[in-house]
């Protein structure tokens, strides 16, 4: 495993932002806002967490990764590139025909993406299952799954947490991106998620809160909270801005599936370039 | 082929699901179960007490179960999500979508309680468009067994391909056709019986009534060539244009007469263009309370039907 530091991992997640924007922008279509919000989590976790061998994506005993919340896949392709699952260039084809970068991800399209998601609500499930197995087989491997706040509206979430409770699979960390809004607005106004950090403890999980944009505190929590193995899953509650690293489209909800022009994009590019350290 | 003479011998074709995944999860342990907590009503209880370790109950929440069989599935294992087949159809129909076929896993949909058998319990447990729902969807293999033999060897077949499998069974005893070393191939029609006249295809526990209705017509003069069509995804097709030179064609199911077999089977005609269809089934409404066999009746999915619906072709 990478011990990269706080500060190569800051770095990245300005790279991974300008590549997901960048993405976006080229295929005129995707979703930057979310993206942007879960880019620290995201650095910490293929930089220098997860236990995954970019030339071997389909060994068995790697981490896994479940992007539940799918539409933020461009961030995700642009760790996979980063890391070297795949080309640096070829991300760009995102959304284009025959291109392996879906709009959502596709397990069968795209090297390092553990299960096709897309539909929200659904990828918790599947990163349940993929802990049960590892937990049988009496695997090492741990799986990590990112979820939104507001697709924590879905039933079947909760379905999820309840079975991950039973099984207890403290080989399971769920990343909640907790950036407020979702399509419609502020997630307080289209359906209240109340405290998200009360209600995955109130089920049974170990649950913190942390500022999922302050990388210090990204690492000691995976370093600590989220490495006890003591019969209960994880739950990281990530407090995020939606468009995080672009002035304009902070907490703006109209970013959530809106690609820039191109004098927005140069102006991202510019803001997020102006982020990275001296 | 034979078939068993011993007509009056009858179990449920959930009953062949309780037996055979046994068998396959000794001889095989990435073969999980995922309950959805009726196993006892599904049969899974010896499977549950023999390999705990195979088994997982999510209690009542199908979404969750057919979400983490897609999870075990990206990991190697043999999932088979057991549950009544109008939740297993139609609860986590979007699961099986996204999370199953979309990614081609290798899941398989174990269902009780298909069709009208479930039918004290009313039109809100009987499943009369599951195996249409399911033919819908890419990847996925739509099969029902019409005996308990038949069921078995098709499940062990289920298992040994790799991709999304739905598995329809039925909650009541239904009469053995088939005898157990009778071996069956999944998208392989199986003949019944050849004739001249008029063709009737048929599937699951409508198979024993398309047999009696095919002795009656025979009685009477009329040439029947009966097929068995447990798959109906992909369908045999080239059994049903083996028909189209017969020119009548009767379909049988205990499913809505649309999306079902008979539908699949009026694809190939209309394609051709040529061959004449009466599909027997369930008549587009929901069902109620009532003896299975009343239903059944309502419907037209009797042997009497069959019979006339095949005089009435062979006087057009």
């Amino acid at each position: 495993m990478q011990q990269t530091s706080v500060e190569q991992l800051k770095q990245h997640a300005i790279e991974l932002r300008k590549t997901a924007v960048t993405m976006v922008y080229e295929a005129q279509s995707g979703h930057p806002g979310g993206s942007l919000s879960a880019a620290d989590v995201i650095s910490a976790l293929y930089f220098r967490e997860m236990n995954v061998d970019p030339a071997n994506p389909k060994w068995e005993d790697r981490d896994r990764f479940v992007l539940s919340k799918g539409h933020v896949a461009p961030i995700q392709y642009a760790a996979l590139a980063l890391r070297g699952f795949v080309s640096n260039e070829s991300v760009y084809t995102l959304r284009q025909y025959g291109s392996p970068f879906q709009g959502h991800p596709d397990m069968k399209k795209c090297p390092g993406i553990d299960i096709s998601t897309g539909s929200l609500g659904q990828g918790l499930s599947c990163a349940v299952g993929m802990a049960i197995a590892g937990q049988r087989d009496e695997k090492d491997y741990r799986v990590f799954a990112m979820v939104g706040d507001g697709e924590c509206q879905e039933g079947q979430i909760w379905e999820a947490i309840q079975a991950a409770v039973k099984y207890k699979l403290d080989n399971l960390i769920v990343f909640v991106d907790n950036n407020r809004l979702q399509i419609d607005g502020f997630c307080e106004d289209v359906m209240p998620l109340l405290d998200l950090e009360k209600k995955f403890d109130a089920f049974g999980f170990d649950t913190t809160r942390i500022d999922g944009h302050s990388m210090e505190q990204i690492v000691e929590t995976l370093d600590t909270f989220a490495k006890q193995k003591n019969g209960k899953p994880k739950c990281i509650v990530c407090d995020t801005v939606k468009g995080k690293g672009v002035s304009y489209m902070e907490d703006q909800a109209a970013w959530h599936g809106t690609a820039p022009n191109k004098e927005e994009f140069e102006l991202a590019i510019k803001e997020l370039e102006g982020g990275l350290p001296v | 082929m034979s078939v068993t003479k011993k007509a009056v011998e009858k179990k449920a074709t959930r009953a062949a699901f309780g037996d055979e995944i046994v068998r396959l999860g000794e001889s095989n342990k990435d073969i999980y179960v995922v309950d959805i907590d009726i196993g006892k009503s599904c049969k899974t209880d010896k499977f549950i007490e023999k390999f705990p370790m195979q088994h997982i109950n999510v209690g009542i929440a199908e979404q969750n179960g057919a979400g983490i069989a897609a999870g075990l599935a990206t990991t190697g294992k043999i999932p088979f999500i057991s549950t009544y087949a109008v939740f297993g159809s139609l609860r986590m129909a979007e699961q099986i979508r996204q999370e199953v076929c979309y990614p081609n896993l290798n899941v398989k949909i174990a269902c009780s309680h298909g069709g009208l058998t479930p039918g004290n319990d009313g039109g809100s447990h009987q499943a009369i468009e599951d195996m249409g729902v399911m033919r819908s969807f890419p990847n996925m293999t739509v099969i029902m067994g019409a005996d308990y033999h038949s069921t078995r060897k098709l499940i062990a077949e289920a298992a040994a391909m790799y991709g999304p499998v739905y598995l329809r069974f039925t909650r009541d005893a239904v009469p053995m056709i088939y005898d157990e070393n009778e071996t069956f191939e999944i998208g392989k029609a199986k003949q019944l019986r050849d004739g001249e006249d008029i063709a009737i295809i048929a599937n699951g526990d409508t198979v024993r009534l398309a047999i009696e209705a095919a002795e009656q017509l025979e009685q009477n003069g009329v040439s029947v060539k009966l097929l068995d069509m447990h798959t109906i995804k992909p369908l045999d097709v080239e059994a049903v244009k083996d028909c189209l030179d017969i020119g009548s064609i009767i379909t049988v199911e205990d499913h809505n007469i649309l999306n079902g077999l008979g539908s699949a089977v009026a694809e190939v005609i209309a394609e051709a263009g040529k061959g004449q269809l009466a599909r027997i089934g369930v008549q587009d409404r929901f069902g109620e309370s009532a003896p299975y066999e009343k239903l059944l009746e309502i419907n037209g999915i009797t042997v009497e039907n069959i019979i006339a619906k095949a005089n009435q072709l062979l006087t057009n």
